[in-house]
C-alpha cells in the first residue's frame, strides 16, 4: 500500500466523553431535585403552591391511567404533524430546487406562515375546521413545517459545484442529479431541520390544545394541565408537565440517534470528537 | 492507413465571461490521439477555462472547436468521451470508494453489479485494492486523488482532462502519482490534457507543453519534450530533464513579459 489510511481514534477518550455527557447533567439534576424536595419540606410549602418532586412522582404513578391516555393523544398529533411537515417540507424544497419561479413565488408565503404567532391563528383554525383533532394537527404542522423546508432548501442548494460539473459531464439526467447528488447533499440539513421541528411540533400541539381547551376523555396533555390548574390539583399539573418535557426530550434523542445512524460514515456533524479529522 | 486525424482542433477560440473579462483569446490548438499535453502558465492565464471548454462545461464566445473523430448523440451534440480530474478529489462523501468509482458507469445506465465489477478493477489499478468499502473521509489526500483518477478512467475515456490535480498534495505523494499517471498513460494511450503551474511537473509528464500567457489568456509558445520511453526517477535527475526545464522556464518567463510574479 502506498499511502496509509488514518488509524482509528482512541476509544478511551470517546467513552470518557460519553460518561461525562451523561454523568454531569444527571448529577446536576439530582442535586436540583434534592434541593427542591428539601426546600418544600423544611419551609413546609403546601402542595397546592409547590409540590415536591416525590409528591409529583407519586401523583404521576397514581394518575398514570388517565395521563397515559392523554400522552398518547398528544404523541399522535405530534408525530402526525411532524410526518406531514417532513414530507411536505421535503417535497416543496425539491420543487424549489427544480424551479426558481416556484421558489420565488412560494417562499414568501412559507415565511408568513412561520412568522405568524400560532397562538394568534390557532383560534381561527379551530373555528374553521370542524374536527378538533385535525385543527390541532394543522396548528402543530404550521409550527413544524418551516425549519424543514428552509433547511432542506439550503441543503439542496449546497451541493459541491465540482460534483455538479461532474454530473453534467456524464450527462446525468435531472432525476439522477436529484437522487444521487442533491438529496444526499441535503440529508444533513434535512435532519437538522427535523430535529428542530420535532420539538416544535410538540409545542405546536400543546399550544393549540391550550387555545382549543377541549375537554372530555379524548384530550391531550395540555388539557390535563389546564384542568388540573382549574381544580388546584397542582401535583397533577406538574406530573402532566413532566410528561410533556420527557416527550420532548425523547423526540430530540430519537431524532439525534436517527441522524447519527444515517450520517456517521461521512458527515462531520455525526462523528465523535475522537474520529474527526 | 490514412494520415492521422486530430482528436480535436480549436481555431480562434475566445471566451469572454458575462462579467466582461476576456479569459481566452484566439486559441489555436490541435490535439492528436494519444497526446500528453501540459497547459502551463501562471494563475489567470485561462488554462482551467480552456480545460472546461474542452470538457463542454462552458462554450466558447468565438471560434470553432472541431471533433473530427467523435460521434454525435441524438441531439446532435458531440459525444466527448471525457474523464475529468478536478483540483480537489471531488468525491461524494456519502458513498464509499467503489460507489464513487462506479458512478460514471451507473449514470450511463450500467447495472450496479457490472459497474462495481469494473470499478473494482480500476481501484486495483490505482493501488487501492482493499479500500473498496472505505469512505472518502477515512482516506489520505493522495488516496482520495487516486480514487478520483480511477473514477475518471473507469469509462475508458478517449481523453483525460486534469486540472492541477496534484497541486494540493505533498511533494513525495505528487512524485508517486506522477509516476503512476505516466505508467497508466503508457499502458492505455489515452489522450491527456494536464493543467499545471509547475514547470518541473509539466516537463516530467508531458510530450507537448503549451505555455500560456495571462490577460487575456493566450498561447505564447509550444515546447516539445524529448524523453525516454520509460520516464522515471532516472529521467527526473538527468541533465536532459534539467536542460528542458530551463528551456520551458525561459519560455514561461518570456510569455509573462519577463514580469516577476
Amino acid at each position: 500500500m502506498s499511502e496509509n489510511a488514518e488509524t482509528t481514534p482512541a476509544a478511551g477518550s470517546f467513552l470518557e466523553g460519553t460518561w461525562l455527557r451523561i454523568l454531569a447533567p444527571t448529577l446536576l439534576a439530582l442535586l436540583f431535585l434534592g434541593g427542591w424536595e428539601m426546600m418544600v419540606r423544611v419551609r413546609e410549602i403546601p402542595p397546592y403552591i409547590l409540590p415536591g418532586p416525590i409528591a409529583i412522582w407519586k401523583t404521576l404513578l397514581r394518575d398514570w391511567g388517565s395521563l397515559s391516555v392523554s400522552l398518547l393523544i398528544t404523541l399522535k398529533i405530534t408525530f402526525m404533524a411532524l410526518s406531514v411537515a417532513a414530507i411536505l417540507g421535503l417535497v416543496l424544497a425539491i420543487l424549489f430546487a427544480q424551479s426558481r419561479i416556484i421558489e420565488l413565488s412560494l417562499f414568501p408565503f412559507a415565511v408568513i406562515l412561520q412568522v405568524t404567532p400560532i397562538v394568534a391563528i390557532a383560534p381561527l383554525i379551530i373555528i374553521w375546521v370542524d374536527d378538533i383533532a385535525i385543527s390541532l394537527l394543522i396548528c402543530a404542522w404550521i409550527v413544524a413545517f418551516f425549519p424543514i423546508l428552509s433547511n432542506t432548501t439550503v441543503g439542496l442548494n449546497s451541493a459541491d459545484h465540482n460534483l455538479k460539473d461532474l454530473f453534467k459531464l456524464y450527462r446525468a439526467s435531472r432525476w439522477q442529479v436529484l437522487t444521487r447528488l442533491l438529496l444526499p447533499s441535503a440529508l444533513p440539513y434535512f435532519l437538522a431541520g427535523l430535529r428542530i421541528s420535532g420539538g416544535l411540533a410538540l409545542i405546536g400541539a400543546i399550544v393549540a390544545e391550550f387555545v382549543a381547551g377541549t375537554g372530555g376523555s379524548a384530550s391531550g396533555l395540555a388539557y390535563r394541565i389546564l384542568e388540573a390548574g382549574y381544580q388546584l390539583q397542582i401535583p397533577r399539573m406538574f406530573a402532566a408537565l413532566v410528561l410533556v418535557s420527557t416527550t420532548g426530550i425523547a423526540i430530540f434523542l430519537a431524532l439525534s440517534l436517527l441522524t447519527h445512524l444515517l450520517l456517521r460514515h461521512w458527515h462531520e456533524s455525526a462523528m465523535g470528537r475522537g474520529d474527526r479529522r | 492507413m490514412s494520415p492521422r486525424r486530430p482528436l480535436l482542433s480549436l481555431t480562434g477560440v475566445s471566451k469572454r465571461y458575462a462579467t466582461g473579462t476576456l479569459a481566452l483569446e484566439g486559441i489555436d490548438l490541435t490535439i492528436m490521439p494519444g497526446d500528453f499535453i501540459a497547459l502551463l502558465g501562471p494563475s489567470g492565464c485561462g488554462k482551467s477555462t480552456l480545460l472546461r471548454l474542452i470538457a463542454g462545461l462552458t462554450s466558447p464566445s468565438a471560434g470553432t472547436m472541431e471533433w473530427p473523430m467523435a460521434m454525435h448523440d441524438a441531439a446532435g451534440e458531440v459525444e466527448r468521451d471525457i474523464g475529468f480530474v478536478f483540483q480537489e478529489p471531488t468525491l461524494m462523501p456519502w458513498a464509499n470508494v467503489i460507489r464513487n468509482v462506479a458512478l460514471p458507469l451507473e449514470l450511463a445506465g450500467m447495472k450496479r453489479r457490472e459497474a462495481e465489477e469494473r470499478a473494482a478493477e480500476w481501484i486495483a489499478r490505482v493501488d487501492l485494492k482493499g479500500f473498496e468499502k472505505a469512505y472518502p473521509r477515512a482516506l489520505s489526500g493522495g488516496m482520495r486523488m487516486r480514487v478520483s483518477i480511477a473514477r475518471a478512467l473507469v469509462t475508458r475515456p478517449r481523453i483525460l482532462l486534469m486540472d492541477e490535480p496534484f497541486a494540493a498534495l505533498d511533494e513525495i505523494t505528487r512524485f508517486r502519482l506522477n509516476n503512476d499517471l505516466v505508467q497508466l498513460w503508457a499502458q492505455e494511450r489515452f489522450t491527456v490534457i494536464f493543467v499545471t503551474h509547475s514547470v518541473f511537473e509539466s516537463v516530467y509528464l508531458a510530450e507537448r507543453i503549451v505555455v500560456m500567457a495571462p490577460r487575456p489568456g493566450r498561447i505564447a509558445e509550444e515546447v516539445a519534450i524529448t524523453a525516454p520511453a520509460e520516464r522515471g526517477e532516472e529521467f527526473r535527475t538527468s541533465p536532459e530533464y534539467a536542460a528542458q526545464c530551463r528551456t520551458v522556464s525561459l519560455a514561461l518567463s518570456s510569455a509573462m513579459g519577463g514580469a516577476h510574479e
